[in-house]
């Protein structure tokens, strides 16, 4: 566990540049990158989608600029958002409609939301009253996994999804366009596993907070331009010179839909914690593999089969063969974690009801867990801060939880 | 929504309610002896439930939402909850699930008193709630029996499209139904399955007829306090069975009766005096304070002339019924259809039918917590149809089985005062 760390920020840093420009594209709250991109390609559609996950391929492929929507986090005062909102649901549908009511999507010619709980998926309709000028669709993703069935549903699904948006003006879809796509989205992906690789074998190289700003920073560019900012960051850290912390090496899980502030992630390092893989930014990761872009394929089923077969076990989809917690236990061991630490939205139904079942298969295999709740509006993080302190702690100590 | 076993206080028992009373008796005397009589049982939920194949499978069905009602109405869901949360779910989600976790680590007493049997399969029908998904995930760690899995696309835009319809067609036919035989030990015979599916249609007939006389005046039925207890058998083991028929048939003819007297519903204090108000409600009730939370309502007139929640486990007043003629087509559009699995600008459409319709002075949004499903949009809900149809609309909060979110006081207040608001409104109208 003796691991070396270097000091993110530093004015030597040769990574600083690449972290600023992704700092400043995550917390632009007016979009500033999509209007410019808007400029440039008039003819092309903005289309914002809810997490976590959907075929940025496909709207690629049809000439738009896919743009991820995580809320407003710890920047906006919610005044609109609350009165839509009683105090027992999560926060990131406040902000949403606390930025969506002060015109600040309204650069959107669309947004999609994928079925990942009943709080977004209330949300489509509650942005179908509101706006009813933009285009909002709901996607349903498949819970069915046979190729056959859910497959097949869900290629429909997204021919439905294109037609929609080629009726607003988009580019009609064809198979070229899509391979190409996904063909883009595969380099994108590559880039990102050479990345996470890095940061799991030498966390002190990349920090989870580091990670974090440079793959969402990815949400709001078109996939080449990401990738581009990817492997500049990669070859970067590879410069940095590290420096030695004691850290417990962990996993965090839950935080999949509403983020944590940026500084909440910080306070998990600080506190001790190397964080080796996070699913704060699942959506951009959820295929875990290549998607099928041969000539002899159709794009769009090699699209629905990325999903149904690769894609990655969370919260929201249905595991039906395997053990619950299974990936999760299979991933500590794999990258050599100490640990896990759960990180949920507060009322976020998916992340708690899934937890008791991942504690179980850790409790299982032996794996130490800690968990806390979070806002995207927390402030304090004095709480926290101590309780991943006395965890990294026990775990270095005694190798579990105390 | 089987609220005969914990039924205290109605003062007047109707034909109808003593057939209920039975009909509920009986089953949980057939799960009582299941493992004796070798009859397999499946776990599955209201909305969504595919009854008519449990039934033409010769298994029985077992509901935890109905289970976790109960459990809420007799006095034990606090109990079962605090056991779960020792377990380590937490404070924040569905107190249903809790609910049911908590009564199965207490040994699975059942309503009725005898252990329900556990699961031979737990038939997942993924419709109009998140938390179902993770309920028989959670359930299928305990009980470690098959699980299957039927996915209901969700309708944005309130209708059934023939993508939907065909994904839901091919996972019955592909997945569910094989499970099914297989655990049933038998081959589905579709002529039975087209018998039971012709007895869900009378029933579901005469349901939207009791439904539809809310339409007098004064309302012979309260469509919510009193409609849990007229949903009962349709929502839960008898749909599709001749008891389930012959018990909507008493049921029409004693709501005709009591409209040929011009009577107006019973109450938790007997038969309505007066109907002062006619009002809607939009949201599943709260069952640890059940007659207390209906009494807010009954000692002031208010009669509930429609409402959502009795539409969970089957929408039937827009025209859907099961049809034998097209078996699998239907039982999938009856799993499109439920109210929860209705895209939010469906769901005021039809709250605002109810108003117009049903002559409404006014409407009632309960909030529970424990609901994301029903509750996250409520709040534009209200104000759109108190914009579309001017008519004011009160909002209270509470939860389904959890007492510590039942403030009555509270409650109490709000309601008064709506009710004060409302008065005002109507004396203005009637000057
Ligand atoms: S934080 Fe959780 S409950 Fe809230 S919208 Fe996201 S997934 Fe849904
Ligand atoms: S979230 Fe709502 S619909 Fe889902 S199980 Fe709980 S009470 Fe029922």
């Amino acid at each position: 566990m003796n691991t070396v760390h270097d000091t993110p920020g530093r004015s030597d840093d040769p990574a600083a540049p690449l972290l600023a420009r992704a700092q400043t594209l995550v917390t632009d709250l007016s979009l500033s990158s999509v209007h410019a991109w808007k400029t440039q390609h008039p003819d092309g559609l903005i289309v914002g989608y809810m997490p976590i996950y959907i075929p940025r391929p496909l709207l690629e492929a049809l000439g738009c600029l896919p743009v991820s929507l995580f809320g407003g986090g710890d920047q906006v005062d919610i005044i609109k958002g609350d009165s839509y909102f009683q105090s027992y649901i999560c926060h990131i549908p406040r902000s949403t409609i606390e930025l969506l009511q002060s015109h600040r999507y309204d650069v959107l010619d669309a947004v999609l939301f994928p079925s990942i709980c009943d709080v977004i998926r209330n949300l489509s309709g509650m942005w179908k009253l509101l706006h009813p000028q933009q285009l909002a669709e709901y996607v349903d993703l498949p819970q069915n996994f046979s190729p056959d069935i859910g497959g097949r549903f869900y290629r429909l699904e997204m021919q439905r999804i294109a037609s929609a948006l080629t009726s607003r003006g988009a580019r009609p879809l064809t198979d070229d366009a899509l391979r190409e796509a996904c063909a883009r989205e595969n380099v994108r992906r590559a880039a990102i596993r050479d990345m996470d690789a890095i940061r799991a074998r030498q966390p002190w190289r990349i920090a989870a907070s580091e990670a974090y700003l440079i793959i969402r920073a990815g949400g709001v560019l078109d996939t080449v331009e990401h990738t581009e900012l990817i492997r500049a960051f990669t070859a970067a850290v590879a410069e940095r010179k590290p420096r030695i912390y004691d850290n417990v090496r962990v996993i965090v899980v839950g935080s999949f839909c509403e983020q944590p502030p940026i500084d909440l992630i910080r306070t998990l390092e600080k506190a001790g914690c190397d964080i080796l893989d996070d699913d704060f930014q699942l959506g951009l990761r959820l295929i875990e593999g290549d998607i099928d872009t041969s000539p002899n394929q159709d794009p769009l089923s090699a699209l629905a089969a990325a999903f149904i077969d690769h894609g990655a076990a969370t919260a929201s989809r249905y595991i039906a063969d395997c053990e619950k917690g299974a990936a999760l236990v299979h991933k500590v061991r794999t990258l050599g974690a100490d640990g896990v630490i759960f990180a949920a939205a507060s009322f976020c139904d998916p992340a708690l009801l899934d937890q008791p079942m991942l504690e179980a298969a850790l409790d299982r295999a032996d794996i130490p867990y800690t968990a806390f709740k979070f806002s995207e509006n927390t402030g304090q993080f004095q709480v926290i801060r101590e309780q991943a302190g006395a965890f990294s702690d026990s775990v270095k100590l005694w190798g579990k939880v105390a | 929504m089987n609220l005969q076993q914990t039924e205290p206080s109605i003062t007047r028992k109707d034909d109808s309610q003593e057939k209920q009373k039975r009909m509920i008796a009986g089953h949980f005397d057939r799960l009582a002896c299941a493992q004796e009589t070798g009859q397999k049982v499946v776990y599955t939920f209201v909305p969504g439930n595919l009854t008519e194949l449990i039934g033409a499978l010769g298994m029985l069905p077992v509901l935890p939402e109905i289970n976790a009602l109960q459990s809420g109405m007799r006095g034990k869901s606090a109990g079962y909850i605090a056991e779960a949360e020792k377990a380590g779910h937490s404070e924040d989600v569905c107190t249903y699930v809790k609910c049911d976790i908590g009564m199965l680590k207490s040994g699975n007493i059942g309503p009725t008193g005898t252990r329900l049997p556990p699961p031979d399969l737990l038939l997942l029908s993924y419709t109009g709630c998140f938390t179902f998904l993770k309920w028989f995930e959670l359930l299928r760690e305990e009980y470690k029996c098959p699980v299957v899995m039927l996915h209901v696309p969700y309708q944005p835009d309130g209708h059934i499209t023939d993508e939907m319809r065909t994904y839901v067609v091919n996972q019955l036919r592909t997945e569910v139904i094989p499970t099914m035989e297989r655990i049933a030990g038998r081959t589905l015979d579709e002529d039975v399955l087209k018998q039971w599916l012709d007895r869900s249609r009378l029933a579901e007939d005469d349901l939207v007829a009791v439904w539809e006389s809310a339409r007098h005046r004064p309302s012979p039925i309260d469509g919510y306090f009193g409609g849990v207890y007229y949903i009962g058998p349709i929502f839960s083991a008898f749909r599709g069975t001749d008891a389930a028929v012959d018990y909507y048939r008493s049921l029409r003819l004693e709501i005709e009766e009591r409209i040929a007297r011009g009577e107006g519903p019973m109450t938790p204090d007997g038969p309505a005096t007066r109907e002062r108000y006619r009002l809607v409600i939009e949201g599943p009730p709260n069952w640890t304070s059940f007659h207390d939370f209906w009494r807010m309502f009954s000692r002031e007139g208010a009669t509930v002339v429609a409402s959502t929640y009795t539409r969970v486990g089957g929408l039937y007043d827009t025209g859907f019924r099961h049809d034998s003629a097209r078996p699998l087509e239907s039982l999938a559009e009856y799993c499109l259809g439920c109210y929860t699995n209705l895209g939010l600008p469906s769901r005021i459409a039809l709250l605002e039918r109810y108003i117009r319709d049903y002559q409404a002075d006014g409407f009632i949004i309960n909030s529970v917590k424990s609901c994301n499903s029903f509750s996250a949009g409520q709040l534009l809900i209200l104000r759109e149809l108190e914009r579309r149809t001017g008519v004011p609309g009160g909002f209270i909060e509470s939860d389904l089985v959890d007492p510590r979110y039942f403030g009555k006081a509270n409650i109490e207040n709000r309601l008064q005062s709506y009710l004060q608001m409302l008065d005002a409104n109507l004396q203005r109208r009637s000057a």
